[in-house]
């Protein structure tokens, strides 16, 4: 029964335990071209012109290389862990809350970057990025990161730009002095919790957080506080990012974390919309591509990791996204991302930034953490106002 | 004659095999209605009753905290953990909503249902039809979305109100706790009025369906034996409508317990028992506490259903 349970449900998940993969080598040389790769992607990652024209990176690469790309599309980290679970997959652009699940599931292998020539045009400091470098063994080629920036209405801020994210954990007066309350909103996924400890790390130093994915339960229970403050003050939490520029638009909120995508969406509007990384620092997303350990068709997986790291490519994706290369080349001359694009996505504020993991109990900075999925039902009190 | 006869009434079988398979199954009745029930019955049994059972199962595994992964052996933890503080308000919240939902819904479809069986005739009775199906051919999505955007803060309503000088009304509304709210699209009275206006021709349709059955001569009867309208209505024109309302509050009622999309878009992001369902499944992984969710609705319906063929909403199907 407990076998069968196991097939029937959709928790591949629990497969990937039970089904022990022996890591394989990486590869030695890149061979002839299999004619067709596959890849799980976050919407919008792989464009083949489909909704824009301009936006095309994949059909250059199936007319040069002959390896016909198809995309699965997935919603959350969690589809992604599950869909390469099933296998039958080659690549996956897989963020830091997915990877490292990936790495320790052996559902990917190890890159040889000896074949991947644009390599070393990589930032360095994503060459070597915790969420995809295991004990020196690199999983995967980074694809593009970015920031959840604080996003605010220039007019209900004076122009002036906030400098702080109390402005959505505490309740104040806002320069155009009316409280902040009822007029602020946050992400509605438990990572979120980790922007309280975030910003917890600048303002009680004593709580000693180092990292604010690894909480204890001290640190962890500090940070919800501050998160039911944020419940008192915020109307609605934003789950669907076209639901957020609505509600910039209709619902007279000023002030939210958000990512560079709704503020690029918005000033394109011309709507009176900035954004900032406070001093505090600010947390964001890194995806890297990675290849599946049973990947049937690698040497056309090799073929679009290196495709995927060309300037044009990454400058691309950064423009349609709102996301940042990790190619640094990528950042000049690149005709839909221009050349503000890079400072405007947020690629100067890389230090302020703590990437996306996933909570688990065993971390690295403590004894014990509070593991992800009591994030997920606490989260869920929070918003229910316990 | 008498031979013709004869012949007629002891037919030889047919020869082409479809007639021998007609005769066949002519003669073995229970044959016949295997093959033309067996499909749909595997059906259900399997696809559906067994997906259901599998996932009654899952709801008594729990999840090992230090690893996050499921433990496959029986325990009623998961359902213990309904219990918490969080989880039994999310529960408590949803079944209020779904009630005080189908309550008004019924007061309101009563009167539109009752024009529509009693009065209205020819053009009008087509234009109602319409009326109260047509919002159901549109999507569901685009209709939460224009109320979204009617609900907003500087949405058309705050504009209508404001004109006719209301704000205030609207703002004390607003300043009540737990109904109130930022917005009428950010509280539990928007989520309500979406809920509603979602669910309405599900209650008027079988509303109508039973005014129709009622015999006018009972009403005339009423009446001519001295019972005021009122007296008319409790006695004589509610009980016999009855049916038909129950039946209504089953699908407005069901309905408002399952739904994860409108309390996501309208309300104060606080989760209803489908939200709850989705988090824990799709977010946490936690696929135990997920059916134990699941099992909640369940139970609520089936126990509305008895209640409800107590009060004979069944007898006229």
């Amino acid at each position: 029964m407990k076998q069968f349970l196991k097939s029937c449900t959709a928790l591949t998940l629990s497969l990937a335990f039970t089904t022990q993969v022996l890591a394989q080598e990486a590869l030695k040389e890149i061979g002839k071209g299999e004619g067709e790769v596959s890849i799980v992607a976050w919407p919008g990652y792989i464009e083949r012109g489909d909704t824009d024209k301009a936006y095309d990176w994949v059909t250059g690469f199936e007319k040069e290389t002959g390896c016909k790309v198809s995309v699965k599309t997935a919603a959350t980290s969690d589809e992604m862990v599950a869909l390469m679970n099933e296998g039958d997959f080659d690549l996956v652009t897989a963020s830091g809350d997915a990877s490292l699940r990936l790495v320790a599931g052996k559902r990917v292998q190890p890159i040889n970057t000896d074949l991947i020539k644009s390599w070393k045009t990589l930032d360095e400091r994503m060459q070597n990025a915790p969420w995809n470098t295991v004990k020196g063994v690199h999983y995967g080629v980074p694809y593009v990161w970015g920031p959840n920036v604080l996003m605010y209405n220039t007019e209900a801020f004076k122009d002036k730009a906030p400098t702080s994210w109390n402005v959505v954990f505490e309740e104040m007066t806002l320069p155009d002095g009316k409280s902040n309350k009822g007029r602020i909103q946050a992400y509605d996924g438990p990572i979120h919790i980790a922007d309280a400890a975030n910003y917890l790390m600048a303002h009680k130093p004593e709580l000693g957080i180092k990292s604010p994915y690894e909480l204890n339960e001290d640190q962890y229970k500090a940070a919800l506080d501050i998160l039911r403050v944020q419940r008192t003050l915020a109307g609605r939490y934003w789950h669907d990012a076209m639901i957020q520029v609505d509600d910039f638009k209709n619902e007279g909120i000023v002030a939210s974390g958000s990512w560079p995508f709704q503020v690029n969406l918005l000033k394109a509007e011309k709507k009176p919309i900035a954004s900032v990384v406070p001093e505090e620092g600010a947390t964001g997303w890194a995806d890297t591509t990675m290849l599946h350990v049973d990947s049937k068709h690698p040497n056309c997986a090799y073929m679009w990791m290196e495709h995927s790291l060309s300037p044009k490519v990454q400058g691309d994706v950064s423009a349609w996204f709102g996301a940042n290369p990790s190619v640094g080349a990528a950042c000049k001359g690149n005709e839909l991302l221009t050349d503000e694009g890079c400072a405007t996505n947020g690629y100067n504020d890389f230090e302020k930034i703590k990437f996306w993991r996933t909570p688990v109990s065993k971390c690295e900075t403590q004894s014990e953490c509070v593991p992800y999925h009591r994030w997920v039902s606490d989260y869920i009190g929070v918003i229910g106002g316990r | 004659m008498s031979a013709i006869v004869q012949q007629h009434a002891i037919q030889t079988g047919r020869g082409s095999l479809a007639g021998r398979v007609s005769d066949f199954l002519w003669k073995h009745p229970h044959v016949f209605l295997t093959i033309l029930l067996g499909p749909p019955l595997l059906w259900l049994g399997i696809i559906y009753l067994g997906s259901l059972l599998a996932l009654l199962l899952q709801s008594f595994f729990s999840i090992d905290d230090y690893s996050g992964l499921i433990n496959y052996e029986f325990t009623l933890a998961t359902y213990r953990q309904l219990l918490n503080d969080a989880n039994f308000d999310i529960i408590i919240r949803t079944i209020l909503m779904a009630a005080i939902v189908t309550l008004f819904s019924a007061v309101i479809a009563f009167p539109i249902a009752y024009y529509a069986a009693r009065y209205a005739r020819g053009k009008w009775k087509v234009i109602f039809y319409l009326g109260v199906m047509l919002p159901l051919w549109s999507s569901y999505l685009v209709k939460i979305y224009a109320w979204k955007l009617i609900l907003a803060k500087e949405g058309i309503l705050t504009w209508l109100v404001t004109k006719l000088n209301l704000l205030w009304l609207l703002d004390a509304w607003l300043s009540l706790p737990v109904i109130g709210g930022n917005s009428l699209s950010v509280s539990y009275t928007g989520t309500f009025i979406v809920f509603v206006y979602v669910w309405m021709p599900f209650m008027i349709l079988p509303i109508q369906a039973a005014l129709e059955r009622v015999p006018t001569n009972l009403i005339e009867a009423s009446s001519d034996l001295g019972g005021t309208p009122q007296q008319t209505f409790r006695h004589v024109l509610f009980p016999l409508a009855l049916p038909g309302i129950v039946a209504g509050s089953i699908f407005t009622f069901s309905l408002t317990l399952g739904d994860y999309i409108i309390p996501q878009i309208i309300g104060s992001s606080r989760l209803f028992i489908g939200q709850a369902v989705y988090a824990q499944q799709g977010t946490a992984g936690n696929i135990p506490l997920a059916a134990a969710f699941t099992v909640v609705p369940i139970i609520i319906m089936g126990l509305y259903l008895w209640m409800a063929r107590r009060m004979g909403a069944f007898d006229a199907l």
